[in-house]
């Protein structure tokens, strides 16, 4: 009974196609994003700077992830590469630019991006599937080598790392938690909302077309060529712009083997676990990829303090989250967003189950 | 069962135990004074014998330190946190230990340059001191730039140029090193890197060559880089790498194309005997640097004795007391320890818990004299050194072992660099690049 | 002369690294092959088999005994594998495959460290990994003798699943299943059996990989790392072919020494760790299904 649709009427074509056309979304929504910007007055230190901003950053990333293997379905293992390039190009933008404004910055990260995930994209025009996924393990060993490398990416440091430069956006120094989680907030409110439109326009419609059956797509007078690249590039620039705010936001000082493969595993976990295709899973799947383990080891210290081997809970909590994933494959192969589709259909029938 | 049958009924038992959790974890009334420390352990994955080792060395020192009546009265008390050895947990491990209740952290310790280095520009506004033991940060030693970092077992760049000393030592003087060659095999990341420009100077300086040969991670395999080195008709190879699977392997590689392992020196982090063991008899004969030399030295007998005697012990084979993680990880403590002494003196609460700041201030005023290291049980474990507001390296020194097949021997007495004067300049350029860059107006020290 | 002996050293030393390779690709090429799964967790079994092993061992089991005790608990781990995490996944997407293997691989790994901790072991099989004198006094040539063991092992493996695929009764209803699943199933092909003897194969076959890679590098959590070295052996050779893993093998070891060695230096070396993955994007390119793999026909 609280969510119906009944009764809200669409009398034009511009009404119907809007982004959510039903009314308790829009409430919905604006709801969350208030309590968004409001969760700095309740939320701690802790909260902001060590779980919310990282959440945010790498639903970002599994954003583009997503975009990538759920709306044009090529499976991709490099992103981690790809936030490694927005890191460091924004580093070097604002390095080198004079008084470049960070956002721009961080969009020209993106860009970077972008471009190198073309690069590397366009081996998909010809090899598909599992092969793919592994050649694209080229881009994550290469990226991560040539930023370790070259010391120029790195401004010559000695240690080999980037301190990367405070927050400036219209003279003022975004420096606490608090602002940092702002700016996250909105960056990526934006480029959720404007992914949430590329997917449900012709953009959108394409990539699905060709990752349903990229033959028929071709045949259906889509440029493969065109589309591939373009979710390689779109995908690449979330990873990008994630990377810039992972290292601006909230490591700081980052060195290029932080972007390992293993986060590459964890971000295709978030997808996954998420819901392929969908928005929300993003979102779902990078908290519950992130807190698990974090929320296993304080559970764990708590309960058995010092009193059982670290060693053996550490491996433990290695072993339940495995056991979580695959648990979760197999009861829930469509993942977390899944089940919020139940949970709301279940809302508009609610408390007349018939 | 349906799955959001399933999920609910999951969620339900996941609010149930965060609950009981967060009853817990409330601050408890205390009642003698306690001294709150975070320990930041990696336990699994490739890098897990080292930081149980190393930890484990910490736990059963404050440990230790407890069953003798604590500092001056005060109880250590710790959490710890799992950061499998990468960037983004370590942050979360930082920002979590940092508030406990109503305690907060003073000091923070990686046990290696990538997780030091994602915490390092939160020490200062948090008033954490970071005390790196002998890896992160090359010129964190100018504590002018760095007030709030530091390395009371050496930095890199010295440890370096201490190996060519050795390595000279061995030829028989700095002369006879002229149209040698020397290869620096190591692990191609900004650390493997890192002392190359301080060699560099010195193979100029001396007159030998030096090669500079890189192996990527993981680096099980180095058959290419071997047969490099076997082309250059190396003199000597000195062997920068992380983590035992690349230890080992240099070691096996170095056997199978005949390369002398006397001629061959590791670097404190590739030097334990979780390096030494996979190779077999093959490792026979490879020289380590050490910063914390292995032993059963006294303390580390009474350790064994009073915490493992107790039941205590943090490791979970007894028979790694006394290794080189293991004794580091106690050496790490002690400074800990001391200088929660020096800092309950210097502001006048002896018995009391002491802040960040305080904290800081007493690490800063380390003067580890021999008198002091023969007083704890581990004269010859350590070297002696003294910090200061703009030295914040301590003992620039290492001592020199040789694997024997089953441990290590020690073959030398503390060595050091050559010139630490020339070393020092580099470090203070090197920092004052750093500060340029980021806007920090140094501190003037005395 | 000095050069060219030189060049065929690195060129003997990386054809034999990569037979090595293609031990822990094998693996993967087995169960790929039976059961359409990409198993990540082949470099976890590797550790977990060899860790085990030594583990027995130092239990007080000798040799000859660790070593079908090993086996028999690895058919276990594979035949477990197969019962509670693939099938109830049959049908999934190759993506949710993929990923169900890597969080397998979670808890192998988390598993062996609970059983056997996170000590670094040593494993001597008692063959010397140092190089063969009679080589080195009269060419100069340094190869080792492990070396030359493992290719001899690898050679075997090959021809021993070569001979399982094409000549046994299990080896024609893999192969059937490998075509088509649901038309194995209704011929009387009994599907579960298969899959679990191929798992429990894959098992063996990490043991094998484990054995000899664990007394070249010691026997520590590293070892699950080899796994990246087989991947781009594995892309190169194709996913179905147990011989074009072998040749696969031998041509990214080769490459990937003298690229190092010889292109390396230009850039400050270090480059093995992704020029074999360059190497194997330019083979897709021309073949997409790899040097060996059956070609896919992809119709409207």
């Amino acid at each position: 009974m609280f969510y119906r649709e009944a009764g809200q009427f669409h009398t034009s074509y511009a009404q119907d196609t809007q982004l959510f056309p039903l009314r308790q979304d829009r409430v919905g929504m604006a709801i969350t994003l208030l309590a968004a910007f409001a969760l700095p007055a309740v939320a701690n230190d802790y909260w902001l700077s060590a779980i919310l901003i990282p959440w945010l950053i790498l639903a970002l990333v599994a954003l583009g992830q997503n975009i990538l293997m759920g709306y044009a379905g090529q499976l991709s293992l490099g992103s981690a590469g790809f936030m490694a390039v927005g890191a460091f190009a924004c580093y070097n933008f604002i390095l080198r630019i004079d008084g470049i404004p960070f956002v721009l910055a961080v969009l020209l990260s993106g860009v970077c991006a972008a471009i190198i995930g073309i690069v590397f994209g366009l081996p998909s025009l010809r090899i598909r599937g599992l092969y793919l996924a592994v050649a694209t393990l080229a881009s994550q060993f290469f990226i991560v080598w040539a930023l370790d490398k070259f010391g120029w990416f790195k401004n010559y440091d000695t240690s080999g790392v980037i301190t990367t430069q405070p927050i400036i956006i219209f003279g003022h120094n975004f420096a606490t938690p608090a602002e940092k989680y702002w700016v996250v907030l909105v960056i990526v409110a934006v480029l959720t909302l404007l992914a949430k439109n590329l997917a449900r326009g012709s953009v959108g419609r394409a990539w699905m077309a060709v990752r349903d059956m990229d033959v028929a797509a071709e045949v259906m007078g889509l440029s493969l060529l065109r589309t591939k690249l373009q979710a390689f590039a779109i995908s690449s620039f979330y990873c990008g712009v994630g990377g810039a705010l992972f290292a601006f936001a909230y490591l700081q000082t980052v060195e290029p083997s932080a972007f390992t493969i293993d986060l590459s595993f964890r971000i295709l976990f978030m997808v996954i676990i998420g819901g392929l295709g969908t928005i929300m899973g993003s979102f779902l799947g990078a908290a519950f990829i992130l807190l698990i383990p974090v929320f296993l080891n304080i559970v764990f210290h708590a309960a058995f303090g010092h009193h059982v081997d670290s060693t053996l809970t550490s491996a433990l909590e290695q072993v339940i989250f495995g056991a979580t994933i695959i648990a979760f494959l197999i009861l829930e192969p469509l993942g977390l967003a899944r089940l919020w589709q139940l949970t709301k259909e279940r809302l508009r029938l609610w408390p007349f189950s018939h | 069962m349906p799955i959001d049958k399933i999920a609910r009924r999951t969620l339900a038992g996941l609010a149930a135990l965060s609950a009981c959790v967060a009853i817990s974890a409330m601050p408890t009334a205390a009642l003698a004074d306690e001294q709150y420390f975070g320990i930041p352990s990696n336990r699994v994955g490739p890098y897990a014998a080292m930081g149980t080792g190393y930890y484990g060395g910490i736990i059963d020192y404050l440990n230790y330190v407890n069953l003798k009546g604590g500092v001056n009265g005060v109880k250590l008390t710790w959490t710890e946190c799992e950061t499998e050895y990468n960037a983004a947990r370590t942050v979360e491990c930082y920002q979590r230990l940092l508030h406990n209740g109503d305690k907060k952290l003073v000091v923070f310790d990686t046990l290696g340059t990538p997780g030091a280095y994602a915490v390092i520009n939160r020490m200062a506004p948090d008033q954490v001191v970071l005390a790196q033991y002998g890896y992160g940060r090359t010129d964190a030693a100018d504590g002018a730039v760095w007030p709030w970092v530091f390395n009371a077992a050496g930095q890199y760049w010295a440890q370096s140029t201490a190996h060519l000393n050795f390595i000279a030592q061995k030829e028989g003087g700095i002369e006879k090193m002229k149209g040698k060659t020397l290869v620096h095999l190591h692990i191609d990341t900004a650390y493997g890197r890192e002392p190359i420009p301080a060699m560099r100077e010195v193979a100029k300086q001396w007159g030998f060559k030096l090669v500079e040969i890189a192996v990527p991670p993981p680096g099980l395999e180095q058959q290419s880089q071997w047969l490099q080195i076997r082309r250059e008709k190396a003199d000597w190879v000195t062997f920068w790498g992380a983590g035992s699977g690349m230890n080992s392997t240099a070691i096996t590689t170095a056997a199978r194309i005949g390369f002398p392992r006397d001629k061959m020196l590791y670097v404190t982090f590739g030097g334990a005997e979780e390096d030494m063991i996979p190779a077999g008899d093959a490792a026979k004969g490879t020289f380590v640097a050490a910063n914390a030399v292995p032993g059963k030295w006294p303390l580390i007998q009474d350790i064994e004795k009073v915490v493992y005697g107790g039941g205590n012990g943090n490791l979970q084979n007894p028979q790694r007391i006394g290794t080189a993680y293991y004794n580091r990880g106690v050496g790490a403590a002690v400074m800990w320890v001391e200088a929660l002494k020096n800092a309950q003196k210097i502001h006048g609460k002896v018995g009391k818990e002491v802040h960040g700041a305080e904290f800081r201030d007493g690490y800063e005023a380390l003067d580890i004299t021999p008198e002091k290291l023969k007083e704890l049980g581990i004269d010859g474990m350590l070297a002696p050194f003294k910090l200061s507001c703009a030295k914040h390296d301590g003992a620039e020194h290492w001592r020199m072992m040789q694997w024997n097949g089953s441990k290590f021997d020690i073959v030398s007495d503390w060595v050091g660099p050559n010139d630490p004067k020339f070393i020092r300049t580099m470090i203070e350029d090197s920092a004052a690049k750093y500060a340029a860059e980021n806007k920090i107006t140094p501190r003037t020290c005395p | 002369m000095e050069d060219f002996r030189f060049f065929i050293e690195v060129l003997v030393g990386g054809l034999l690294s990569g037979l090595m390779y293609s031990l822990v690709a094998l693996g993967f090429v087995l169960i790929y092959k039976a059961s359409g799964v990409f198993n990540f967790a082949q470099g976890s079994m590797v550790f977990l088999a060899v860790l085990s092993f030594v583990g027995f061992m130092e239990l007080g089991l000798p040799f000859w005994a660790a070593l079908p005790v090993t086996i028999g608990m690895m058919v276990l781990v594979g035949m477990a594998t197969e019962r509670l995490v693939l099938r109830p996944l049959v049908g999934q997407s190759d993506t949710t495959l993929l990923m169900a293997t890597i969080g397998l691989a979670f808890i192998i790994e988390g598993v062996a460290q609970i059983a056997w901790g996170v000590d670094v072991r040593r494993l001597d099989l008692g063959i010397h990994d140092e190089p063969i004198m009679w080589l080195a006094d009269n060419f100069e040539i340094l190869i080792s003798q492990l070396d030359i063991a493992a290719g001899i092992v690898a050679g075997l493996m090959v021809v021993a699943l070569a001979l399982l695929f094409s000549r046994t009764k299990v080896g024609r209803g893999l192969r059937a299943v490998a075509d088509d699943p649901a038309a194995a199933l209704s011929i009387g092909i009994p599907l579960s059996h298969i899959w679990m003897l191929v798992w429990a194969t894959a098992g063996v076959v990490a043991l094998v990989a484990g054995m000899l890679w664990g007394a070249r590098s010691g026997v520590q959590f590293a070892l699950v790392l080899v796994a990246l070295k087989a991947l781009p052996v594995l892309i190169i050779g194709g996913f179905t072919s147990v011989p074009g893993v072998i040749v696969a093998g031998l041509i990214v070891g080769a490459t990937e020494k003298v690229a190092e060695v010889y292109i390396g230096p230009y850039f400050g070396g270090g480059i093995e760790g992704w020029a074999p993955y360059m190497l194997a994007v330019l083979f897709l390119l021309v073949r997409p299904e790899g040097l060996f793999g059956e070609k896919i026909i992809r119709r409207v």
